[in-house]
């Protein structure tokens, strides 16, 4: 009898251990996610690419001008966002107003302490920090590392690892930020 | 010579699995912080002595839904310092109206975002000074006090009155 209670005890250490591994590797190493949306055009694919993001930059200040990084949202904490990081702490950022309008209509932003200042590569069609200001660099969470080769994430076994992964894991579904033309346009 | 390397490699092996499973517990579930400094006395060290800090136990499942209420204590990163964590109390949630005593403003909480303030009438580091903050920085809600045994039980929710405006 005690066999038995010991064996299943081994089999739950076994599984205990296996998953801190995963969650230690999922949250503090490197992340697979996938990212779709049309804000980071031509970066990022509209149906879906995989990524894979580490989590160690952000954590030692690492994170610079330029980079692609996963962010949480602002606006909607349950949502992750990616995004370029266009200004650190103290830049000076310009940015287009109305880029469907016009051209000249700049404004020029100075960004915060402990904040960045993240915008889309498709400024076009891309909810960033033009919409909701710069964002304190704490709710940065993943600097990307790599992009799938293939992309379109229309591969059902890339989306199903995903899904798992960030189901497992602790939902690390990227989705790159929507915003309808109309929805623009109509401002 | 030989058995007690045995043992220390033993022992190492028992702490790492300690901290494989500690880790995602700590991470999702509780775990125990030290509170520093009186922006929030009385709730927490109401004495200066800096010897004896509270420690309170943090819960992290509300970070699944992000669905706090007014009255939380919360604990965050701070929004000048990322590597600078904070405890502090939810006063308003998004679309509240929070008013200040002592100026004659009364801020729009954003949406996302929550109004914190220390139970310390003194100004600290909240949302006197920076303004609302991203609900996304909170990292996990303060529900008992498990340090000095005099004072443990659980964290009450409480908002101050007069400090929201009936929207």
């Amino acid at each position: 009898m005690w066999s038995i209670i010991r064996e299943a005890f081994d089999k739950t250490l076994l599984v205990a251990k296996a998953y801190g591994i995963l969650h230690i590797t999922n949250s503090y190493l490197c992340t697979v996610a996938l990212a779709y949306g049309p804000s980071m055009i031509p970066t990022i694919n509209l149906t879906g690419d995989l990524i894979l993001a580490e989590r160690i930059s952000p954590r030692i200040g690492k994170v610079g001008v330029g980079d692609i990084v996963i962010v949480r949202s602002p606006v909607v904490p349950r949502r992750v966002v990616t995004k370029r990081v266009v200004g650190m702490e103290g830049d000076q950022v310009t940015y287009l107003l109305d880029p469907h309008n016009s051209d000249e209509v700049h404004s020029i932003v100075v960004v915060p302490r402990g904040h960045v200042w993240i915008q889309g590569d498709n400024i076009y069609n891309s909810k960033d920090s033009r919409d909701f200001g710069p964002v304190p660099y704490a709710l940065v969470e993943a600097k990307l590392l790599w992009r799938s080769f293939v992309r379109g994430a229309s591969i059902p076994v890339c989306k199903f690892a995903c899904d798992w992964s960030s189901g497992m894991c602790g939902r690390l579904k990227i989705l790159v930020q929507c915003n309808t033309y109309q929805d623009r346009r109509g401002k | 010579m030989a058995a007690a390397r045995e043992v220390l490699v033993s022992a190492a092996k028992k702490f790492f699995v300690l901290g494989l499973i500690g880790v995602p517990i700590t991470d999702r579930f509780a775990s125990v912080v030290p509170v520093r400094g009186r922006s929030m006395s009385p709730t927490f060290n109401p004495e200066t002595n800096p010897l004896f800090d509270d420690r309170v136990m943090v819960e992290k499942l509300c970070l699944r839904r992000y669905n706090f209420s007014r009255g939380d204590v919360v604990v965050f990163r701070s929004p000048v310092d990322h590597k600078e964590k904070l405890v502090k109390r939810i006063i308003g949630l998004p679309g509240d109206w929070v008013g200040t005593p002592h100026t004659y403003d009364v801020v729009k909480v954003p949406e996302g975002h929550c109004w914190v303030e220390g139970d310390n009438e003194i100004p600290s580091m909240d949302s006197r000074s920076f303004g609302p903050i991203p609900l996304g920085l909170a990292s996990g809600r303060v529900v008992r006090i498990v340090w000095p045994p005099q004072r443990m039980g659980e964290v009450e929710r409480k908002v101050p009155e007069g400090r929201l405006c009936p929207s």
